[in-house]
C-alpha cells in the first residue's frame, strides 16, 4: 500500500479505509488467525517443556548446521518471492513467473530437507512417542510443530504452483501474486520462530 | 438488479446470495436447536423421575435406554451433546452466522458479502460438521461423553468410558469442521464491514447489530485458533498415543496407561482461551439486536450510542483476559486467581453500561409491545439476572464453593444461553418481514414469548437454590446422596417447567414455517424503522437494492426528533 493510499484512506464509507482491496485485507486477517494457531502450539510447547525434566540438548539430536541451512533456503525463497511480487507490480509477468518458480524450488528443497531430517530422527530410534535422547515429550512436539509447519509450506507451494501455472496460461494478476507472497512470507516467518524456540533455546 | 434466472440448485442450495445463505443457516441452526432441546428434555426426564422406566423410549435408544431406563453412560452423552449442539450449532450459528450473513450487507449498504463463494463454502463446511455430530449418537459406544468442554483425560484416552471412543473422535472431527467454517465466516464479516460500507456510513453510524457482528468476527478470528491447536494436540493424544494432555500414572480399571509428561491443565487453558470469548460471540449479537429493537419500538434514539460501541469493544477485549475464572478449582495459584477475579469483575462495568443504556432508552418511552420488543425486554431481564449471579461466580472465594454446581448451570443458562436465545428470537420477529416478505403472526408470537419467558425463569431460577444446596452439575441421579433427596420436588418442578418450555418452542417453529407461505404480506418498512436495511424492497432479491445503493446520511436511530412531523427519519434520507 503506497503512502498516498494511506493519506486518501477514508473511513466515511464507500471506500476502503486502509486503501487496500478486500482480498489483501482478508489475507492479512487470515495470517493473524493462522499465526495464533502456531502461537497456541508454541505456547503449549513452552508450558510442557518447563514442566519436563530431562529435555534433550538440541545440538546433540540434530545437526544445527543442517537446520541453519534449511532456514537459509527458506529465507532465500522469501527473497525470490519478494522479487517476484515486485516484478509483477512493475508489469513484467515473465520475470515474475521466473521468480515464483525459484520460490517453488526453494519450498521443495526445504520440504525435502525436512523429510530427510525426519527420516534421520526416526532412523536413530526416535518416534512420536519414543526419544533415545531424553523425554518423549520432546519428539511429540518435534513432530507436531515441524509437521504442522511443513504442512503450511506444502500448502504455500501448492498455492504458488497455481499462481505460476495461471501466469503461464496468461491469467495473471499482480494482486494475486502479492497475496500468495504474503502467505509465503508468513510461513517463512513462522519458521524463524520455530527455529529460534524449538532448535536454539 | 435483475440477474439471469437461477436454477433450484444455484438458488436454494449452493447459493452465493448472503440472504439465502443466512436463511440456510437459520434452517440448520433451528434443526440443531430442536435436537438439542430434545436432549434437554431427556436430561430433565432423568432428573425429574430418576431411573424410572419409560418403555416407549427403548425403541428410540435401544442401548442408552435399555428396557426404558436411562443408563448413566447415555445420560453423560446427553448433557455433553446438549451443550455442544446448543453452544456451537444453535447459539453461534443462528445469531452470528445466520443473522450476521443476512444483516451485515443490508445494514451497511452492500450488494453482498465481500467473498460470496467463501460464504457459501463456509455454510457447506459446517453442514458435514453438524451431520457428524448427530451421527455420533448412533455409533458403537454412543456420543462423546466428556462434557462440552471435553476435558482430558476423559476425552483423550479412548478406553476411558464408552463415549470416549468413536463418539469423541466424531466430536473432534465435527468441531474441526465448525472451526473452519466459523473462521471463513469471521474473515468475511470483518473485511465486509471495513471495506464495503456505503457512502456516508462512517463506523460511528453503523447500527449496533453490525458493530456487534464486527467485534464478534474479530473475537472468532483471535480465539478459535486456540481451540484448533488444542484439538490438533488432542487428536494426536487419541490416535497416535502421544501425551500432550496426559500425565503419568493414569489407571483405566486396573491397567496403567503408558502416558507421561503431559498436563490436562494445558487443555483447560487452550479450551477456555476460546471458551470465554465464545460466550461473548454468543452474547454480543443479542445485545446488538436488543439495542436496535428497543430503539425502534420505544421510538427513541438508543441512549448512549458511543458508550454502547465502546462497551462492545471493552467486553470483546476483556473477554480474552478472563479465561482463568473457569479454572479456579484446577489448582491455580490464589494470587493468579485474584488477577482473574479483577479482570472478570471488570467486565461488569461495560455490561452495566449496556444494561443502563437500555433502561434509559426504555424509561418513560411509549413502548410498542410487539413480539420483537417483548423479547428485547426479555433480554434485558435475563441479562441482569444472569449478570448478577456472574459476580458471585467471578469471585474465586465464592466460586470454590459453587463451582460445578447447579448454580453455574442456572447462571449461564440465563446470561449466555437465555439472553442469547431471546435476542435471536427477538431478531427473528423483527427482521422476518425482510427475510421472507411476510409477517409472523403477532398473536402466536406473544403467546410464544409469555410461555418462554415464564417457563424460562421457572426452569432456571430454582437451579440457583439447588446449586447453593450442593447439587452437583452433571449428576446422573441426585437421590443417591441423602442430603440431596429433599430437593427432589424442586427437580420435579423444573422438569415440568422444562417440558412447558420445550412445548412453547413448537409454537415458534409452527409460526416460522407457516408464516413463510401464509403470513400477511409485509411492506418494505413495516415497523417504521430508520435503519438502512429497511430501504430495500419488501422481499429484496439478489443484489438487495434495485437501483443505486442509497447513501447513509445519518445514524440509524433518529426517532421522535422534536419539531418533525414524522416520528422517525430514515438513515437514507438527507
Amino acid at each position: 500500500m503506497s503512502q498516498t493510499a494511506i493519506a486518501q484512506a477514508d473511513w466515511g464509507g464507500g471506500a476502503s479505509p486502509f486503501g487496500v482491496t478486500w482480498q489483501k485485507m482478508m489475507m492479512w486477517f487470515f495470517i493473524v488467525t493462522d499465526a495464533l494457531l502456531f502461537a497456541g502450539l508454541l505456547v503449549s510447547y513452552g508450558v510442557v517443556r518447563i514442566a519436563t525434566g530431562d529435555w534433550p540438548t538440541q545440538s546433540e539430536v540434530f545437526s544445527l548446521t543442517y537446520i541453519a541451512t534449511m532456514t537459509f533456503v527458506l529465507i532465500t525463497s522469501s527473497a525470490t518471492m519478494a522479487c517476484g511480487v515486485k516484478a509483477a507490480e512493475l508489469g513484467r509477468p515473465k520475470t515474475a513467473a521466473k521468480f515464483v518458480w525459484l520460490t517453488i524450488l526453494g519450498g521443495f528443497i526445504f520440504l525435502g530437507m525436512q523429510a530427510y531430517e525426519w527420516s534421520v530422527f526416526i532412523g536413530d530410534g526416535g518416534g512420536i512417542t519414543a526419544n533415545p535422547w531424553g523425554s518423549p515429550t520432546f519428539s511429540q512436539f518435534f513432530f507436531i510443530i515441524t509437521g504442522f509447519h511443513g504442512f503450511h509450506v506444502l500448502t504455500g507451494v501448492i498455492v504458488l504452483l497455481v499462481v505460476a501455472i495461471r501466469a503461464a496460461m496468461g491469467r495473471y494478476s499482480p494482486a494475486g501474486v502479492e497475496n500468495a507472497g504474503l502467505y509465503w512470507h508468513f510461513v517463512d516467518l513462522v519458521w524463524v520462530f520455530v527455529f529460534a524456540l524449538f532448535y536454539l533455546v | 438488479m435483475e440477474h439471469e434466472k437461477q436454477g433450484f440448485v444455484s438458488k436454494y442450495i449452493f447459493s452465493f446470495d448472503h440472504k439465502m445463505i443466512g436463511k440456510q443457516y437459520f434452517t440448520l441452526a433451528m434443526s440443531m436447536g430442536f435436537i438439542g432441546g430434545i436432549l434437554a428434555v431427556l436430561i430433565r426426564l432423568q432428573l425429574g423421575f430418576p431411573s424410572q422406566p419409560w418403555p416407549f423410549l427403548e425403541n428410540l435408544f435401544p442401548v442408552g435406554m435399555a428396557s426404558g431406563i436411562m443408563t448413566p453412560e447415555f445420560y453423560v452423552s446427553l448433557f455433553t451433546m446438549h451443550g455442544t449442539i446448543m453452544v456451537f450449532f444453535l447459539l453461534s450459528l443462528l445469531p452470528v452466522s445466520g443473522f450476521g450473513n443476512f444483516l451485515i450487507p443490508l445494514q451497511i449498504g452492500a450488494r453482498d458479502m465481500a467473498f460470496p463463494f467463501l460464504n457459501m463454502l463456509s455454510f457447506w463446511t459446517v453442514v458435514p460438521g453438524a451431520i457428524i455430530i448427530i451421527i455420533s449418537f448412533f455409533v458403537e459406544g454412543g456420543a462423546a461423553a466428556s462434557g462440552w468442554t471435553a476435558y482430558p483425560p476423559l476425552s483423550a484416552i479412548r478406553s476411558a468410558i464408552p463415549g470416549s471412543d468413536l463418539g469423541q473422535t466424531l466430536w473432534l472431527v465435527g468441531m474441526i469442521f465448525f472451526v473452519a467454517s466459523f473462521t471463513m465466516g469471521g474473515l468475511n464479516f470483518v473485511v465486509t464491514i471495513l471495506n464495503l460500507r456505503t457512502k456516508g456510513l462512517r463506523m460511528m453510524r453503523m447500527p449496533l447489530t453490525t458493530w456487534a457482528q464486527f467485534v464478534v468476527g474479530i473475537l472468532g478470528l483471535l480465539s478459535f485458533p486456540a481451540l484448533a491447536a488444542g484439538a490438533l494436540l488432542l487428536t494426536f493424544d487419541r490416535s497416535l498415543g502421544t501425551s500432550f494432555f496426559l500425565p503419568a500414572g493414569i489407571f483405566i480399571g486396573d491397567t496403567l496407561m503408558p502416558h507421561e509428561g503431559g498436563t490436562p491443565l494445558l487443555w483447560q487453558h487452550l479450551f477456555w482461551f476460546l471458551g470465554h470469548p465464545e460466550v461473548y460471540i454468543i452474547m454480543l449479537p443479542a445485545m446488538g439486536f436488543t439495542s436496535d429493537i428497543l430503539a425502534t419500538f420505544c421510538r427513541r434514539p438508543i441512549f448512549g450510542y458511543r458508550s454502547m460501541v465502546y462497551a462492545i469493544m471493552a467486553i470483546g477485549t476483556l473477554s480474552f483476559l478472563v479465561w482463568g475464572h473457569h479454572m479456579f478449582v484446577s489448582g491455580m495459584s490464589p494470587f493468579l486467581g485474584s488477577l482473574f477475579v479483577v479482570t472478570t469483575l471488570a467486565i461488569a462495568i461495560p455490561s452495566a453500561v449496556k444494561a443502563f443504556n437500555w433502561l434509559f432508552t426504555i424509561a418513560r418511552a411509549r413502548i410498542q409491545f410487539t413480539s420483537a420488543s417483548l423479547f428485547g425486554l426479555g433480554v434485558v431481564s435475563l441479562f441482569v439476572t444472569g449478570g448478577l449471579t456472574g459476580i458471585f461466580l467471578g469471585t474465586n472465594a465464592v466460586d470454590i464453593q459453587l463451582h460445578d454446581t447447579y448454580f453455574v448451570v442456572g447462571h449461564f443458562h440465563f446470561i449466555m444461553a437465555g439472553a442469547g436465545l431471546f435476542g435471536a428470537f427477538g431478531a427473528v420477529y423483527y427482521w422476518y418481514p425482510k427475510m421472507f416478505g411476510r409477517m409472523l403472526s403477532e398473536r402466536l408470537g406473544k403467546i410464544h414469548f409469555w410461555i418462554t419467558f415464564v417457563a424460562y425463569y421457572a426452569v432456571f431460577f430454582p437451579m440457583h437454590y439447588l446449586g447453593v444446596s450442593g447439587m452437583m452439575r452433571r449428576i446422573y441421579d441426585p437421590n443417591v446422596y441423602e442430603f440431596l433427596q429433599p430437593l427432589q420436588p424442586v427437580n420435579l418442578f423444573i422438569t415440568i417447567a422444562a417440558f412447558v418450555l420445550f412445548a412453547g418452542q413448537l409454537i415458534f417453529i409452527y409460526n416460522y414455517f407457516v408464516s413463510m407461505r401464509r403470513g400477511a404480506p409485509a411492506t418494505a418498512n413495516p415497523w417504521n424503522a430508520a435503519g438502512l436495511e429497511w430501504s430495500t424492497p419488501a422481499y429484496p432479491g439478489h443484489g438487495n437494492w434495485e437501483g443505486e445503493i442509497p447513501p447513509a446520511h445519518r445514524w440509524p436511530y433518529d426517532y421522535s426528533e422534536p419539531g418533525k412531523k414524522r416520528d422517525f427519519t430514515p438513515q437514507w434520507e438527507a
